[in-house]
């Protein structure tokens, strides 16, 4: 079948079996490998992308279910070639990852979280990565990255003389 | 070696390898995208054991987009079977089952088709006829005659069974006034990477050359790809610069690469297999150790431990490879970090109708230390001694390193009291246990949980020669070639891939703290498996201590060539030219001096201008041996297993909730020395990690299976990873004694906290059980059944 996906910003007309989830439509079609299969039955994480904005697993959701949407990925938040975001930044920061097979999605969740939450508390963030499994780090330098994220983009939007 | 020795080594310095990952654009073997790639699908046995009658391709040959079907006859008679660790010829191990099947899931064929989901979709068309067989779940049932035999023609389940003894036993447990015994055992748990396994070969006719790319972390795995297919190595080209998602030992990937290097070559287009998770759990190379051990301790009323008897039985499933090897590595820290004297062991591998076992971080030391540290407590209980207090009595001391134990290695450094006592500044252990008791007194089932426990780095697997008399290997090393390119930059190689562990980071920080030029000037690249130099490749701990070891020699012969050339254009002898930050001064006369880039043109363009004899240009290599390494065992069985040895002590406090028996970590608290820290935020994620790993295997993780033979943890709600809800905050107290046997002084640190979480997890929830008069040495502990138990002893006691 023949449907239209809104991804980064961009739009794009795919053909497909209609059972071709969102995440290999990504993969496979637009080639946006950030997006990673783990255990493509929805408990790892590690496939997830924004979709108006709301972290979800792109394992679990059918491409055609995505049309209307706008879809995020990790792609889409990178501002630049070889720019960092300051959520990108932040985790380079703390060396919240290892392998890095996890990691995109976690920046993805990283980035829904702070959108809805600048000021979250270390159990906001527990929460909120909970549905991401890492099995490299043991989670405390990504929750820490999170954290100095919320402070860093708190401190960008005050006014100099403000900042600490 | 103090810290204000060093410009970048042991400084919070970025991993280089993040800033491709926060992008999305590592290149794992997933993203690899050959043109006219197929896919491939497996076709797996439904029982635990089984006769293959028949294989009916025809239905599945005429579904949409398929290109071929692969059986165990065809692929058998055209390759050999895979390379076994043990001495074990007739437990043949093949990617496909040959004419029996022998445990739930393993693979019977292999579907070839245009897409993944057109070979899963045809997969499922293929009629295999079966005829089950007996089959043996339980390793002490695998021993007993009356079982059904795994392998016929190897005439009995034992893979292995071998006696060490070291002193004198017999007599230090007739001298003794208290022996104990325990049994412990090991649950069969593992790795499991977030990203499952994958593997694309591509085979080129004219150039008669398999390209392979694939997710590993395997030893010499071009010689066994080789060897299979029947291929010179030289034929075989493993691509390096794959990012591996994950491994933890793991990742071995030998069966999924002949498979697909045979359908590459045969059907004349590139082949890929990425495992979903479903074959992954069941027939990848997912499954890890399971391990009953029976422990006999001879100790004095003092509750100094005198002599030990071990013995330590594995399931290694239906075939082996190198898994029961992991019965060998722990022989080189047997004693843990405490002065037991004298030593009997004995190590049994039995094959089972369960998926076959893989290595796993630690390789079989984290269950050792599990046995080992739930015997302190008991002898500390049993003489109403703190466990604490009794470790502290049994301790090797500072200043007796190098210190050799029973089994004939010799530990390098370590001051394991101070590493205590610095925890215990932290933490006040009479604070603790005052908490402890108020939330008894509260009526909470509250425990205290210590461990301590070594972690054995640098990965000479002296273990092979030990365990099977054939194998004469000592040789165990890691390269490095620094070139400086004839512009003055720095390309440095590495040869082996990496699964999260920062070596690309490592070499520029040693290099760079050689050169004493910023690391990130050091480009770090991969070649592929033909053009590279010997890797032993990143298991056993080795890396910091092996390839920093490699590219800290590349660079000092490097230094050492430029300072020569320096010298003898400036017309100086050599000891009075002083290299610093890449320019080279005459000591008597600082202002006469050549700069990097004077030394460049002289190397590579100015040949009148090199002393006599030099080769030109600036390329230096190193081939480091492992150090204190190059011996074989001795006739009774005693050797040098690994170099380095680095400690941890976790101090745990934890309290079960009496109605469901979930464990919740109130404190967690770690003391960890591994030497000197090339990169403390690489060895901080690492111990982490290892942390989360421990507790995982110590509550939740197992591969279960059913009377049936059916493997019944086959997907993340059945197998369950710690999420950050499960992970405490942990604070980690470091120290640092350094091994006098290393370039920097560093040790390993890529098993850290994985080593010693499961022991403190087991230990604290047995002192929470205490109370209640029961006890639980059955990994993982977990919450079903320790809510069961709770509830039992509360209706023994009439509650």
């Amino acid at each position: 079948m023949r449907i239209k996906l809104s991804v980064n910003g961009g739009e794009h007309a795919l053909d497909m079996e209609p059972r071709t989830t969102l995440l290999d439509a990504l993969r496979d079609h637009l080639k946006l490998t950030g997006a990673h299969a783990g255990c493509e039955h929805g408990v790892c994480g590690a496939c997830t992308v924004l979709l108006d904005g709301v972290a979800v697993r792109s394992c679990l959701i059918f491409a055609p279910q995505a049309e209307g949407s706008a879809i995020t990925t990790i792609e889409g938040v990178t501002p630049g070639p070889g720019e960092l975001s300051p959520i990108q930044d932040v985790f380079c920061e703390t060396h919240g990852m290892q392998c890095g097979y996890c990691t995109p999605a976690m920046i993805l969740t990283a980035h829904a979280l702070l959108a809805g939450n600048p000021e979250p508390t270390r159990d906001d963030i527990v929460e909120a990565i909970s549905g991401n499994i890492c099995r490299c780090t043991g989670y405390a330098q990504i929750v820490e990255a999170i954290a100095l994220a919320a402070e860093r983009m708190r401190g960008a939007n005050r006014p100099m003389e403000l900042r600490k | 070696m103090s810290e204000s020795h060093f410009r970048y080594v042991a400084s919070n310095r970025r991993v280089r390898e993040d800033r491709r990952f926060v992008a999305g654009k590592g290149q794992y073997v997933a993203d690899i995208d050959l043109p006219e790639t197929r896919h491939v699908a497996l076709v797996t046995c439904p029982h635990a054991a089984a006769r293959i009658k028949s294989i009916d391709k025809r239905a599945a040959l005429k579904m949409p987009g398929v290109h071929y079907i692969l059986d165990g006859a065809e692929l058998a008679a055209a390759t050999v079977p895979l390379m076994t660790g043990l001495d074990t010829p007739n437990v043949p191990r093949r990617p496909l089952a040959l004419e029996i099947a022998r445990y739930s899931g393993e693979w019977v064929a292999a579907v070839v088709a245009d897409t993944r989901a057109l070979a899963e979709d045809a997969a499922e068309e293929v009629n295999v006829d079966y005829e089950p067989l007996p089959f043996v779940l339980d390793a002490e049932q695998a021993l007993e005659k009356a079982s059904p035999l795994v392998h016929e023609a190897h005439g009995s389940n034992v893979l292995l069974d071998k006696t060490f003894v070291w002193g004198e036993v017999d007599k230090d447990f007739a001298e003794a006034p208290h022996k104990l015994k325990l049994r412990v055992k090991w649950g069969r748990s593992a790795t499991v990477p977030i990203e499952t396994f994958g593997v694309v070969a591509s085979w080129d006719p004219w150039r008669d050359m398999l390209d392979v790319w694939a997710s590993i972390q395997m030893p010499r795995f071009p010689d066994q790809v080789g060897a299979a297919l029947k291929l010179p190595v030289s034929s075989v080209r493993l691509h390096h610069d794959v990012d591996v998602g994950g491994s933890y030992g793991v990742k071995r990937g030998i069966k999924h690469t002949v498979l697909c290097g045979y359908l590459a070559r045969r059907l004349g287009f590139p082949v890929r297999l990425i495992e979903d998770r479903l074959e992954n759990m069941r027939g990848g190379d997912a499954h890890g150790p399971e391990r009953l051990f029976d422990v006999e301790v001879a100790y004095d009323d003092n509750g100094i431990v005198r002599s030990m008897k071990m013995r330590a039985l594995e399931n290694v499933g239906a075939y082996a490879g190198r898994s029961p090897f992991q019965l060998g590595k722990p022989i080189g820290s047997i004693v843990g970090p405490y002065k037991i004297k004298s030593v009997q062991y004995r190590a049994v591998a039995v094959v089972t109708n369960k998926t076959t076992q893989e290595a796993v971080r630690g390789f079989g030391q984290g269950p050792t230390n599990v046995a080992l540290e739930r015997m302190m407590d008991e002898v500390a209980h049993a003489l109403g001694l703190d466990p604490l207090e009794v470790r502290r009595r049994n301790l090797i001391r500072a200043e007796e390193f190098p210190y050799t134990i029973p089994s004939g290695t010799a530990y390098d450094s370590g001051d394991y009291e101070t590493v205590i006592a610095k925890v215990l500044a932290d933490t006040p252990y009479e604070a603790l246990k005052k908490q402890r008791d108020a939330l008894r007194a509260q009526g909470q089932l509250a425990g205290i949980g210590i461990a301590a426990c070594l972690e054995p780095s640098g990965g000479n697997a002296s273990f092979e020669a030990l365990l099977n008399p054939k194998i004469t290997t000592s040789t165990f090393m890691d390269s490095c070639r620094i070139n400086v390119d004839g512009a003055g930059t720095i390309t440095a190689t590495m040869h082996t891939t990496s699964s999260g562990q920062g070596h690309e980071t490592l070499v520029g920080t040693v290099i760079g703290e050689v050169l004493q030029v910023d690391p990130e000037l050091v480009r770090v690249m991969r070649p592929d498996s033909l053009t590279s130099l010997p890797s032993g490749t990143p298991v056993g701990s080795r890396m910091a201590i092996m390839l920093g070891g490699a590219a800290f020699h590349a660079a000092q012969k490097l230094k050492t060539k430029l300072t020569t050339i320096a010298a003898h254009d400036l017309g100086i002898p050599f000891d009075r030219a002083v290299y610093e930050q890449g320019y080279v001064y005459d000591r008597n006369a600082p202002q006469n001096r050549r700069t990097w880039a004077d030394l460049v043109t002289i190397a590579h363009r100015n040949m009148h201008r090199m002393p006599p004899g030099f080769e030109p240009g600036l390329a230096e290599t190193h081939i480091y041996p492992v150090p204190n390494g190059g011996k074989l065992p001795t006739a009774d069985g005693r050797v040098q297993m690994y170099p380095c040895f680095s400690f941890e002590f976790h101090l745990v406090l934890l309290v079960i909730d009496p109605d469901l028996g979930l464990p919740r970590i109130l404190r967690y608290r770690l003391g960890h020395d591994c030497g000197t820290q090339i990169n403390p935020k690489i060895v901080r994620g690492m111990t982490m990690g290892g942390i989360a790993h421990g507790i995982g295997a110590a509550l939740f993780e197992e591969f279960a299976y059913n009377d049936e033979g059916q493997l019944i943890a086959q997907s993340f709600m059945d197998y369950l990873l710690p999420s950050a809800h499960e992970v405490p905050a942990v604070k980690i107290i470091d120290h640092e004694t350094p091994s006098p046997l290393t370039v920097l002084g560093q040790k390993g640190s890529g098993e850290s906290g994985y080593l010693g979480a499961p022991a403190a997890m087991a230990n604290a929830i047995n002192d929470a059980l205490r109370p209640l008069g029961i006890s639980l040495n059955t990994l993982p502990l977990k919450v079903s059944k320790l809510g069961d138990m709770i509830a039992d002893a509360h209706a023994k006691a009439g509650k």
